[in-house]
């Protein structure tokens, strides 16, 4: 116990608690911009975190992540700009919610089961790192080959209409993720001699495009009207984000137990984790037609699972040193940097530091709420902006946005080619997310798949060798046959009743 | 319209005037190019070094990002900069690798070689279970067992670690892909998927093992340096133990397009040797484990010249090199 006072003592000092306020300010006002991302906001935070002392310099990096994290909603949901693959997930139903006049309500709820999750995750992360972190060691390529297969096949599940043109969205998306060097054996496909090729189509530029620009095209094809329905904020945010909690406490624990645990992978983090749950949540309600639609219930499930999943990638961090993401990379370079070497020693040589991280991951998932809640009353005033302003503001944002990710024109280019394929895509009724999706786990189904390849001597029933691999693999064998066993079962049974 | 009209005459005539006032040098903020993302060593190397010559050349600063294509992408961007020292760049050891790919036709040749900053020695790391005690061992193991049953990992399809393994491997006698290489995202993956039992060796930089080395659940065997390292004393070298004389490093550089006027270039050296032996710049590199190496100029670009003398012998023989 004097531990975690001792602990306590090297957070709740003025100075930073200061640092994290400021950095909770930063995160927000970074994240908040489209086309920024959080670990853009890391990476400008390291040489500041330079000249202070490693509990400060911890808590600025926790606490801007985290808020940036969920400030990348804002506009996902306000303007259909998600700020994370992972965020992607459930901006469909985000800002549907803010056409029907609920943006508060989307909002608040991204916000208040974001903070449940990374709540629920820094718990997990306190009491069962190691355990949870020696389970992570066990998987190698063939484990993770079979959760990328698990998180594609979500793309039949979210798909609002038919499978067959959920199947095509994904296939969009996977070819995208074809093009350039960064695959296994090192060859360039699709870059017509061009450097810029080389690099693929970086995932950023294409997201916005797919998403923001096609918005912003149909608004001028269809000259839409500025008449908005009006604001239904009749309970305030936090009451009803209550009522959902009373309506959805069985989603909001499984998005965080399976968004810690999927986290806590350094190959999947919370890009797979929140497809995964939201894929779960439409399987499991009662009222799957609703997604898609501004239902919260995804909402609910893959927000708490996105944040669950980001504490979880501390897990690894902490304990083996091990990043399972951008974010986590730069944290453990700072760590080192402070003499906190990540590894199983530092719960025992420096367990108030460690506890001070802790401490300082619940602060950061507190303070959230009502920084959340300011930043949602401002955000709000966006949307009564005429949309002949709107729009091409909108467009700037995506442009600044896509140029930032590398600083180069070639991702404004890549956004204005994505932005007329997903317009394309929606006019004929085909879903973007499962593109998103494709893109997203593309390269590691592949590199998964071909590494995988090469360690058994190509032998395909390497992939079931392993006891944890053979699992995944019969699971999501299963996933795709049975349903097709059942429907023939069905028909068959149609036919003789016919008969 | 008339907007994009406008901004681009006034950029014209700002770049106008800057060039009718041209001042001393430097007069402008200077952009460094990192070809690899942020938060990894390189960049973290490439921030640090930029904050200190900052506060010596008294103008910003900016370190972008420019990622993808193995780093071809980004190295590209430096050489292809007009050489007047506002475009430099961390130039990695993958300029020595990529043209012998046949991936561009950058070579160090295009490139203004102002300073190498740092320099990690590859090793030969194993997973703790395996059991080797020594690199004899393990050497002895993989020279009994028929080719290809051995796998080892720790950067792409002919990176850095690949050619390092197939460089030891052919010193020792051994055909070079006797050992299965199997590609991976960077260090920090094939020594996961090593613990996990994907693999068997890593052959990466002893510095990128060292959170799982003090978990003790990797083993470093040797380090492929001439002298042991200062961080690891007990890590004997190949040398020493199998008798092996190979050697492997990789560095990282500060870069200029080339053709850079040669006052430009002596005062860019000097504020990078200032920024090198600042104290904020060692400190750093030794509390993230990271090697530090000195060489600036000529000795400089002799380095990076005799690695690519190497790295094309073996990856020849490796059949990593295009055709």
């Amino acid at each position: 116990m004097s531990i975690v006072i001792e602990a306590a003592n090297l957070v709740f000092q003025p100075y930073v608690l200061l640092v994290i306020f400021g950095a909770a300010a930063f995160g927000m006002f970074v994240g908040a911009i489209p086309g920024l991302t959080a670990t853009m906001a890391t990476a400008l935070l390291v040489p500041v975190t330079f000249f202070m002392d490693p509990v400060p310099a911890i808590a600025t990096i926790v606490t801007a992540t985290a808020m940036a994290i969920f400030a990348g909603d804002i506009p996902g949901t306000l303007l259909r700009m998600p700020g994370t693959p992972a965020s992607a997930a459930y901006v469909q139903d985000a800002y549907a919610m803010t056409q029907q006049g609920r943006p508060e309500a989307a909002l608040g709820a991204s916000l208040v089961f974001s903070s449940i999750g990374g709540i629920f995750g820094t718990l997990v992360l306190i009491t069962a790192s190691p355990v949870l972190a020696e389970i992570a060691l066990k998987f190698s390529s063939f484990e993770y080959f079979w959760l990328v297969v698990l998180g594609l096949s979500c793309a039949v599940f979210i798909s609002p209409g038919s499978p067959a043109r959920g199947l095509i969205a994904l296939f969009i998306g996977l070819f995208a993720a074809t093009v350039g060097l960064d695959n296994p054996a090192a060859v360039p496909r699709y870059t017509f001699g061009s450097v810029e090729m080389m690099g693929g189509v970086q995932f950023i530029p294409a997201m916005i495009g797919l998403f923001a620009v096609s918005e912003v095209i149909r608004a001028f094809i269809k000259r839409a009207s500025d008449v908005r329905p009006p604001s239904t904020s009749g309970k305030s945010i936090f009451r009803q984000q209550a009522t959902n909690l009373v309506t959805y406490p069985v989603q909001a624990l499984r998005g965080s137990v399976l968004g810690t645990a999927i986290g806590a992978l350094p190959g999947a983090g919370a890009d797979i984790a929140a497809w995964i749950s939201y894929a779960i949540s439409k399987k499991f309600s009662k009222t799957p037609e609703k997604f898609g639609k501004g239902h919260v219930e995804g909402l609910v499930e893959a927000g708490a699972s996105n944040n669950g999943a980001m504490s979880g990638a501390w897990i690894p961090a902490l304990v083996f040193g091990i990043p399972g993401d951008s974010i986590t990379a730069i944290v453990i370079g700072v760590l080192y940097i402070k003499g906190i070497n990540p590894g199983p020693m530092v719960f025992i040589t420096q367990p108030e530091m460690i506890y001070a991280v802790f401490i300082v991951f619940l602060l950061a998932n507190v303070i959230m709420l009502p920084l959340g809640w300011i930043a949602i009353k401002g955000a709000r005033h966006v949307l009564s902006i005429p949309q002949k302003v709107l729009m091409p503001v909108i467009l700037m944002f995506c442009m600044v946005g896509s140029f930032a990710i590398n600083n180069s024109v070639f991702g404004i280019g890549l956004m204005l080619f994505f932005g007329v394929i997903g317009f394309l895509m929606e006019e004929n009724d085909i879903p973007i997310a499962p593109a998103i999706l494709g893109l997203v786990l593309g390269p590691m189904l592949e590199q998964n798949f071909v590494t995988s390849m090469i360690k058994s001597d190509g032998s395909f029933l390497a992939f079931f060798e392993r006891p944890i691999a053979a699992g995944l693999g019969l699971f999501s064998i299963a996933i795709w046959t049975i349903p097709l066993v059942l429907w023939l079962l069905h028909r068959r049974s149609a036919r003789q009743s016919l008969s | 319209m008339h907007f994009i009209k406008t901004i681009v005459a006034v950029g014209g005539l700002m770049a106008m005037t800057g060039a009718a006032w041209a001042q001393e040098y430097p007069e402008r903020p200077i952009q460094m190019i990192v070809p690899w993302g942020a938060g990894g060593g390189t960049d973290a190397v490439g921030r640090l070094l930029g904050a200190e010559i900052q506060k010596e050349l008294g103008v910003p600063v900016n370190v972008v990002n420019r990622t993808g294509g193995s780093g071809v992408v980004g190295h590209s961007a430096i050489a292809n900069a007009d050489p007047d020292g506002y475009t430099i760049g961390i130039m990695t050891i993958e300029v020595d690798m990529m043209h012998w790919q046949g991936l561009t036709d950058l070579t160090y040749e295009d490139f203004d070689v102002l300073a190498i900053v740092n320099s990690d020695p590859g090793g030969v790391m194993v997973s703790a279970d395996a059991g080797y005690d020594s690199v004899e061992a393990l050497l002895e193991k993989i020279k009994s067992e028929p080719a290809g049953t051995f796998k080892a990992s720790g950067t792409g399809q002919g990176g850095i670690w690949h050619v390092g393994l197939a460089g030891w491997l052919l010193s020792e006698g051994l055909a070079p892909d006797h050992v299965t290489f199997v590609p991976s995202q960077g260090a920090a993956p094939g020594l996961t998927d090593m613990v996990a039992g994907g693999v068997d060796i890593v052959p990466s930089s002893l510095a990128e093992g060292r959170s799982m080395i003090d978990a003790k659940r990797v083993v470093p065997l040797a380090t492929m340096s001439p002298d042991r390292q200062d961080a690891f004393p007990d890590v004997p070298t190949l040398a020493e133990t199998t008798g092996s004389d190979w050697n492997v490093a990789v560095w990282r550089s500060v870069a200029a397009p080339a053709g850079l006027p040669e006052d430009v270039k002596v005062k860019l050296m000097d504020a990078i040797e200032t920024a090198y032996h600042s104290d904020a710049y060692q400190d750093f590199m030794k509390d993230r484990g990271f090697g530090l190496r000195w060489a600036k100029g000529d000795d400089a670009t002799a380095i990076v010249a005799a690695d690519d003398a190497v790295f094309g012998e073996v990856m020849t023989k490796a059949g990593l090199a295009a055709q």
